[in-house]
């Protein structure tokens, strides 16, 4: 069964911006939070990164900040 | 071997690349990142064609454009070291050393750091070095911008839409930069503009509650969520360790792209070029490119 991924990210971060099409070119489905417009979203990135900065890659419970495409792809077996 | 490597995948590095591989000259881009700066920046409007896009938009139409093209890739990859031996450029990285028989380095620049107390400890802890990227966490809560030229300007427009307090905090006496965002800035009434004032630390717990500033001899704390780095700019330059370079580190050009090592160009940013902007590092890294081209040719 495909893992779950959320992505916690800003509309104008570049990396926000790469990490979403990553996901589209490999045809895999994510839910976006825009932590822009969203102090739940927010709160929630926070508290499970324990910092900041987006994006934070959420995928069955593991957390990654930023945008590491080779831990992705390894977390998905991709 | 290759024919060319390529240090960086910025406007100039991704410009080269376009160039190099419609000359089919056997390619490898190394980089960090793809969009280098560009992709950091807020609007553009000076960039030809374009009248107005962001940079995240116009740094993915740039990806767009080389990828177009099959080239060698190496993303997320840090260059260490660049050498010549005999007719043959090494490239070593965190992940490994490759052989061109040219190279370009399109390596651009970085965020210069504060080097206070607190600023390795609070980075993404409150503390960030892209407006663009982290500003909008910070909707409703009282920030600081360090610094006083362009960009902490442009930060200040991007912060005063959204948070509640602005302070500027500036070492110099008066703001620098273009009239028309200091205008702009100076009539918002969120902004407190605190000249000849200088950071010495960051204060938090989990999370940064405050800053440290030092203001004509006198030591005050203001408590904000949210420091915005805006102080400028150094050259990624560090790897290149036997080219010539001017005093802040950027690497000396001729104007056809040499650098003092035959075989090895620069381009954009990270070189000497006079004025930094995206159009120029584009045509830059045209350059360099064209004269690569030329030098393998003629060796």
């Amino acid at each position: 069964m495909a893992k779950k991924v959320k992505v916690y990210s800003t509309p104008t971060c570049p990396y926000c911006i790469r990490a979403k099409q990553f996901f589209k070119d490999n045809s895999i489905d994510f839910e976006n939070i825009d932590v822009s417009s969203d102090p739940v979203g927010q709160r929630e990135m926070v508290k499970i990164s324990g910092q900041m900065a987006v994006p934070v890659i959420d995928i069955e419970g593991k957390i990654m900040v930023g945008f590491d495409k080779e831990a992705i792809k390894a977390e998905l077996g991709l | 071997m290759y024919d060319l490597i390529i240090i960086g995948a910025g406007p100039a590095g991704i410009t080269a690349a376009v160039y190099a591989a419609r000359k089919k000259m056997s390619l490898l881009v190394i980089s960090r990142d793809i969009g280098g700066q560009a992709a950091w920046s807020g609007d553009i409007e000076n960039y030809t064609g374009y009248q107005f896009i962001t940079g995240p938009e116009l740094a993915a139409k740039f990806e767009e454009h080389m990828r177009k093209y099959e080239i060698d890739l190496k993303e997320t990859e840090a260059v260490t070291e660049i050498s010549k031996t005999g007719e043959v450029v090494s490239v070593r990285t965190d992940k490994g050393v490759y052989e061109a028989k040219t190279a370009i380095i399109a390596s651009g620049k970085r965020s210069r750091e504060l080097n206070v107390p607190g600023e390795k400890e609070f980075k993404n802890r409150g503390l960030t070095y892209c407006a663009t990227c982290d500003g909008p966490l910070f909707a409703g809560k009282d920030v600081a911008i360090i610094g006083g030229g362009n960009s902490a300007l442009d930060a200040a427009l991007q912060m005063i839409r959204i948070a509640k307090r602005v302070y500027i905090v500036n070492i110099t006496p008066k703001l620098g930069g273009d009239a028309v965002m200091r205008e702009k800035i100076e009539k918002s009434d969120v902004v407190t503009v605190m000249n000849n004032s200088q950071v010495t630390a960051v204060l938090g717990e989990k999370m940064v509650n405050a800053i440290k500033i030092k203001r004509e001899g006198k030591e005050e704390t203001i408590a904000v969520e949210g420091v915005f780095v805006e102080i400028g700019l150094i050259p990624n330059s560090e790897f290149a360790k036997g080219l010539a370079k001017n005093e802040f580190g950027e690497i000396k050009v001729s104007p056809r792209n040499e650098t003092n090592v035959p075989g090895i160009f620069a381009a954009g940013d990270v070189t000497d070029v006079p004025e930094k902007q995206i159009i120029i590092a584009a045509g830059e890294g045209s350059k360099a490119c064209l004269s690569a081209f030329r030098y393998l040719s003629e060796h």
